[in-house]
């Protein structure tokens, strides 16, 4: 369905250093740098497929969106979705697509969202009674009821963030791009947009690529992660296997019927903490058998549970990484 | 033609959001009452002294009364902003949404900008036209075939605003703006286009400039159909000019767009 061969974007940049003097000379001699945004990633992805894309800000993931979506035409390299070249925007290619970006809106601003949506009808040909039909499970799963008849502009965001999704959605787009959908959202809101997104990849079999800070948006929905750093691909894979590879460990919590003492469970292996009654270990996971035991046997635990380690800190983890690795070659 | 089944949709959101922007177009039909000064200015100078054009036409108070409601009229009808949308948008990002749609941009603009013509026409063009009937109707063309061609010298003038405004408003795809450079055409557009001035007043030389460049066929041509200064047959040969600077500028404006897409950074996100 995705095709992306050894893309590169470069942005090229006017530097413009600071003070009237620089502005002046900025007239004449115009100096530019180049930021490499996306330099040089492959990775291809099946029809109906959830695929997350991690990195840190400036990544380059939404550079690599847009192009996706056709907005930016590529420094090199190849894209192909479908079996269009998106920066063609051939009018076959924009029907079947769609890109959300959670800072950007498509909602005309003085208008209800109800107008957006019959513009979108219109601009994409949508029969009437698929209109209708849609529009009506649209509103039931988004809870959108009176929402879609208020002006734009006095919506509250998470209410606009779903006019937002319910607008991209009208014409049934094939390929969803979704650029952090749930920016800003409080933490129900979030889960109403996670199980809308989801479902609406099950049940319309549409591929869908989403970037996100948060992880439990990538946890929830994505079965594979694809992680972009300063440009260049450094993961391509399931979530697990990602987090086994940068925290080969788990955590154990151990509850203890008395407070225990730091001397008591260090031996047991490094401890992450230790407060009364409860400690919690990190241990490698072919340790895990061996000091669960030898936890059991000396000490008096009422209660044990082994756990991943939270994904937020295995990405900041392996974020600091490529961090120090690139400060390293530098 | 699927653009085509669209655009009764774009033209209906775009007259409602006219209605939501009203505020702003009390601001816009305050900033095009140039005319109406012009009107006074030079009422008050044929009064003094004897105002005589190229073409030895004595240019008498009510002459200039029918020029210059005859000139806001047709400002009000052949007006497109569309450079500044541009500009606007492509700082801001938004032209990213405009081009998502499987539905030409520049087609949304002109649609967008068309729409919002009636409620300016409705709200102030009464005024105007009975102003003119009643006080300057000697003025006017009475040949029914120069007012059969007027329509379409006010669309051929509406073309040329609006694909310059398209051309100039591209560039700031590969500039950081292209606002001054509207101005500039703009303050060319005051002088060359009859805005301020009848272009009939100029000295020959200027005059034979003022021909040949594109502002004569917004304002001017329009103007000269309706207070009668052409025959069928002599405004014949002036439309197809007219019609040829449209025909140019959408090429050029569409060239400027297509080169300036590749460059566009899709800022923001
Ligand atoms: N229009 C632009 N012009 C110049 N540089 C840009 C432009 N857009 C992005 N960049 C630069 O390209 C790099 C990648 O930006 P991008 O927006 O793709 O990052 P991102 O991974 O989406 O980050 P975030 O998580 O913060 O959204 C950044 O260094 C950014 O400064
Ligand atoms: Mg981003």
């Amino acid at each position: 369905m995705i095709e992306v061969r050894n893309l590169t974007k470069h942005y090229r940049v006017h530097k413009r250093p600071p003070g009237l003097a620089a502005a002046v000379k900025s007239l004449f001699k115009r100096e530019y740098t180049t930021v490499k945004a996306v330099d040089g990633i492959t990775f291809a992805i099946k029809p109906g497929e959830r695929v997350g894309f991690l990195g840190p800000n400036g990544a380059g993931k939404t550079t690599t969106l847009k192009t996706l979506a056709g907005l930016l035409h590529p420094s090199s390299g190849e894209v192909r979705v479908d079996g269009h070249v998106p920066q063609k925007r051939e009018a076959e290619y924009l029907k079947k697509i769609m890109l959300v970006m959670g800072q950007k809106q498509q909602l005309l601003w003085d208008l209800p969202p109800a107008e957006t949506f019959e513009l979108n009808r219109a601009i994409y040909d949508v029969p009437r009674p698929d209109f209708v039909r849609r529009m009506k499970e649209l509103s039931e799963l988004l809870e959108l009821g009176d929402l879609v008849n208020k002006p734009t502009r006095q919506l509250s965001l998470g209410e606009r963030m779903k006019c937002e999704l319910a607008a991209a959605l009208v014409h049934g787009p094939k390929v969803l791009f979704l650029d952090e959908p749930t920016i800003g959202l409080d933490v129900s809101m979030q889960v109403v947009m996670r199980d809308f997104i989801r479902r609406y990849n099950e049940t319309t079999g549409a591929t869908l690529i989403l970037t996100s800070h948060y992880m439990d948006d990538v946890a929830a929905l994505c079965p594979r992660v694809i992680v972009i750093d300063k440009g260049t691909l450094s993961f391509d894979g399931a979530l697990d296997v990602l987090v086994k590879q940068v925290r080969p460990d788990k955590r154990v919590t151990l509850r203890f019927s008395q407070p225990v003492t730091l001397e008591q469970v260090t031996p047991l292996g490094q401890v992450v903490r230790c407060e009364g009654a409860q400690a919690v270990l990190q241990v490698s996971h072919d340790q895990v058998n061996a000091v669960v035991g030898r936890a059991l046997a000396s000490l008096p635990v009422v209660d044990l549970n082994v756990e991943n380690p939270p994904l937020e800190e295995v990405m900041s983890e392996l974020f600091s990484r490529s961090r120090a690795t690139r400060e390293q070659a530098a | 033609m699927r653009a085509l089944k669209a655009l009764p949709a774009l033209m209906r959101v775009g007259f409602v959001e006219s209605l939501a922007y009203r505020a702003e177009m009390i601001v816009w039909v305050f900033a095009t009452t140039m005319p109406l000064v012009m009107m006074v200015l030079w009422t008050a100078v044929a009064e003094a002294v004897p105002v005589v054009g190229g073409g030895g036409k004595a240019w008498g108070s009510t002459a200039f009364i029918a020029y210059f409601l005859c000139v806001f009229t047709v400002r009000q009808l052949i007006s497109a902003w569309a450079c500044w949308e541009m500009n606007y948008e492509v700082r801001q990002g938004t032209l990213a949404m405009r081009l998502l749609r499987p539905i030409h941009p520049i087609l949304t603009y002109a649609v967008g900008n068309l729409a919002a013509l009636p409620l300016r026409a409705g709200v102030t063009l009464p005024v105007v036209v009975l102003l003119l009937l009643t006080q300057a109707r000697e003025h006017l063309t009475r040949d029914w075939r120069v007012w059969a061609l007027f329509p379409f010298a006010l669309f051929g003038g509406w073309l040329i605003t609006f694909f310059a405004n398209v051309a100039i408003g591209s560039l700031s795809l590969f500039m950081e703006s292209s606002v001054k450079l509207m101005e500039v055409w703009l303050a060319a557009f005051f002088v060359f286009s009859g805005y301020l001035f009848p272009l009939d007043l100029f000295p020959d030389w200027l005059s034979a400039i003022a021909r040949w460049l594109p502002f004569r066929y917004q304002i001017g041509l329009p103007v000269e159909l309706m207070t009668g200064v052409h025959t069928l047959e002599s405004a014949l040969p002036l439309l197809l000019q007219q019609w040829a600077w449209a025909g140019a500028l959408v090429v050029l404006a569409l060239s400027v767009w297509s080169f300036g897409l590749r460059r566009f950074q899709a800022y923001g996100g």
